[in-house]
């Protein structure tokens, strides 16, 4: 698997903690041999994509599963999953929802949206949640509220930082108020967190929209970004509805986000790793006892 | 003859129904709006400031939709932007500071969709309310009057107790939306809104709101009666309960929210 060998080789002193990625690497277009860009329409081989973070020449950032990152993150194995027994449920008997279930998680290969944990980063514990691209677009019902609740319980309980990768078009629809509720509870658990001194870090990924923009993606102490990631609460399209104007070039860019003071900084994927972990070393009071 | 759920979604949206205004009119005494978030601007679309109930100061919360084109142009049809949400969030500061239980009114069909609106962080600030909300030191008391659109709504719903007036709507999507979500046309708004479970009957068998407010007057006289001597029993429920206790039991209010809905994968 050449497309992983990366993760092999220590890139500089930082990185030699000693990784092995785990052998779930889910891969959307398995059966593709390469990519075109979106940005600068240049093709490129799976391989040499894969030995540059999934990154383009041109810089932009092509989505990640949550597996993926998590091996990009966490130190060797040190990542040991929570909750993975949660999944959603059809409540609402809405349209074609229970199908709709049941497929994406053969095709993500996860039960939910979101994927929990323990994980050492830089040889810092912490608590690391990443919401999942494949699975619904990381839409969040009932259970990936439920997760994300429990792991700032969890983190809150044992003193644990929390790292949150997130990705999300929003509350899921499916679920209708339950999904909306997620955002009321999954934030109390955030405060709680934070009000026993709980460091947060987020990770704003393309797209973070909708309720997990107004919710627990932008509560991090510390929000950051990848570079290009749309970013905001309401669709494009509904706000070019609205308003009957165009929107600004780098509208809803994490960019747009940096330059409005509403993220802390923008980070590429090759130094994301570097950057978390010390930032988790620079954090070291705080915690209630 | 049981409405359907579009029925309610058209009342709720009726322009001749009470707004925020006429429930502050109605409810309360020697009202003084507060204006401001203190950082950018004053938001029409939330009105907001102190009031007796009876004998006691609250502060009160309100987005306003207003009634004639003019008023609802001036109200931005009740859509917040981010400034009014952080003037909520100020006066609901306020309100903890000097220990005056807070009472929201909301109707909105969701928070404004703008390009400043999202310069000045929308979601950030309906964020910081969620997370505030959840641990302000003082009761408070949620009453959904119209449209409880989304996240725009939520903002001001996080409390120790929430009620929905007969014919409102709670919902996660508008109708619209969901329906050219799923079936790539918005003229199915009737049939999504059947999906979406926005009907005060289904937020309450979900657990989502505390009790529904029967509307039995076409001019609310009774209606706002009933609703006054109900919200002086929750002041009286609440104003003694120790702090802590009251935001545990606001905590796990929301903590429950669907988790007997889950089911176990392994």
């Amino acid at each position: 698997m050449p497309f992983v060998q990366f993760l092999h080789k220590p890139k500089n002193e930082l990185e030699k903690g000693g990784r092995t990625p785990k052998a779930k690497v889910h891969l959307a277009e398995e059966s593709e041999f390469s990519k075109k860009c979106p940005s600068c329409g240049k093709s490129t081989p799976l391989s040499i994509l894969w030995d540059n973070f999934n990154i383009c020449q041109c810089g932009h950032h092509y989505r990640l599963s949550a597996r993926q990152r998590i091996s990009l993150l966490a130190d060797g194995e040190s990542f040991s999953e929570l909750f993975r027994e949660l999944v959603g449920q059809d409540v609402l008997k809405f349209p074609h929802y229970e199908k709709k279930l049941v497929s994406v998680q053969k095709s993500s290969g996860e039960n939910e949206a979101v994927i929990c944990g323990e994980a050492m980063i830089w040889k810092k514990p912490c608590a690391l949640f990443i919401m999942e691209p494949y699975f619904m677009m990381g839409s969040m019902g009932t259970a990936v509220g439920e997760k994300i609740t429990r792991l700032f319980e969890y983190a809150t309980e044992k003193n644990l930082p929390v790292v949150g990768y997130t990705v999300s078009g929003g509350a899921r629809m499916q679920e209708g108020l339950l999904s909306l509720m997620q955002m009321a509870k999954t934030s109390g658990a955030v405060k709680r967190h934070s009000d026993n001194g709980g460091l947060y870090i987020t990770m704003l990924t393309d797209p973070t929209t909708g309720g997990v923009t107004a919710s627990f993606a932008m509560e991090g102490d510390i929000i950051l970004a990848e570079p290009g990631a749309t970013i905001g609460f309401a669709g494009a399209r509904v706000i070019e509805q609205t308003v009957h104007k165009k929107l600004p070039k780098d509208f809803q860019k994490a960019e747009f986000l940096l330059q409005h003071g509403f993220i802390d900084a923008i980070v590429p994927r090759r130094r994301q790793r570097a950057v978390i972990g010390k930032l988790l070393q620079m954090h070291t009071g705080g915690m209630k006892e | 003859m049981s409405m359907t759920a579009y029925d309610r979604v058209r009342a709720a949206r009726s322009q001749d129904r009470p707004t925020g205004l006429d429930y502050i009119q109605n409810l309360f005494d020697n009202f003084i709006e507060l204006h401001g978030d203190r950082y950018f601007a004053d938001d029409p679309s939330i009105v907001a400031g102190v009031a007796m109930l009876d004998d006691q100061p609250v502060t009160v919360i309100a987005m306003e939709k207003g009634h004639t084109t003019k008023e609802r142009v001036f109200r931005n049809f009740g859509a917040p932007n981010p400034e009014g949400y952080r003037k909520a969030l100020r006066l609901m500061k306020q309100a903890e500071k000097f220990s005056r239980p807070v009472i929201c009114l909301v109707d909105t069909a969701g928070a404004f969709c703008g390009i400043g609106a999202e310069e000045r962080g929308q979601g950030r600030a309906i964020a910081d309310n969620l997370m505030e909300m959840m641990t302000l030191g003082t009761p408070i008391l949620t009453i959904l009057i119209g449209e409880g659109g989304s996240g725009g709504a939520l903002a001001l719903g996080v409390a120790d107790e929430v009620w929905m007036m007969e014919n409102a709507i709670y919902s996660v999507i508008s109708p619209e939306g969901c329906a050219s979500i799923l079936w790539k046309d918005a003229d199915k708004a009737a049939d999504a809104a059947e999906c979406l479970k926005l009907t005060a009957e289904d937020a309450l068998q979900f657990g989502i709101i505390d009790r529904i407010i029967a509307e039995g007057d076409q001019d609310f006289t009774r209606t706002f009666a009933q609703i006054k001597q109900d919200m002086l029993n929750f002041l009286t429920k609440h104003k003694e309960m120790e702090i802590e206790k009251l935001k545990e039991q606001r905590y796990q209010r929301f903590r429950k929210i669907g988790t007997s809905y889950l089911s176990d994968a392994e």
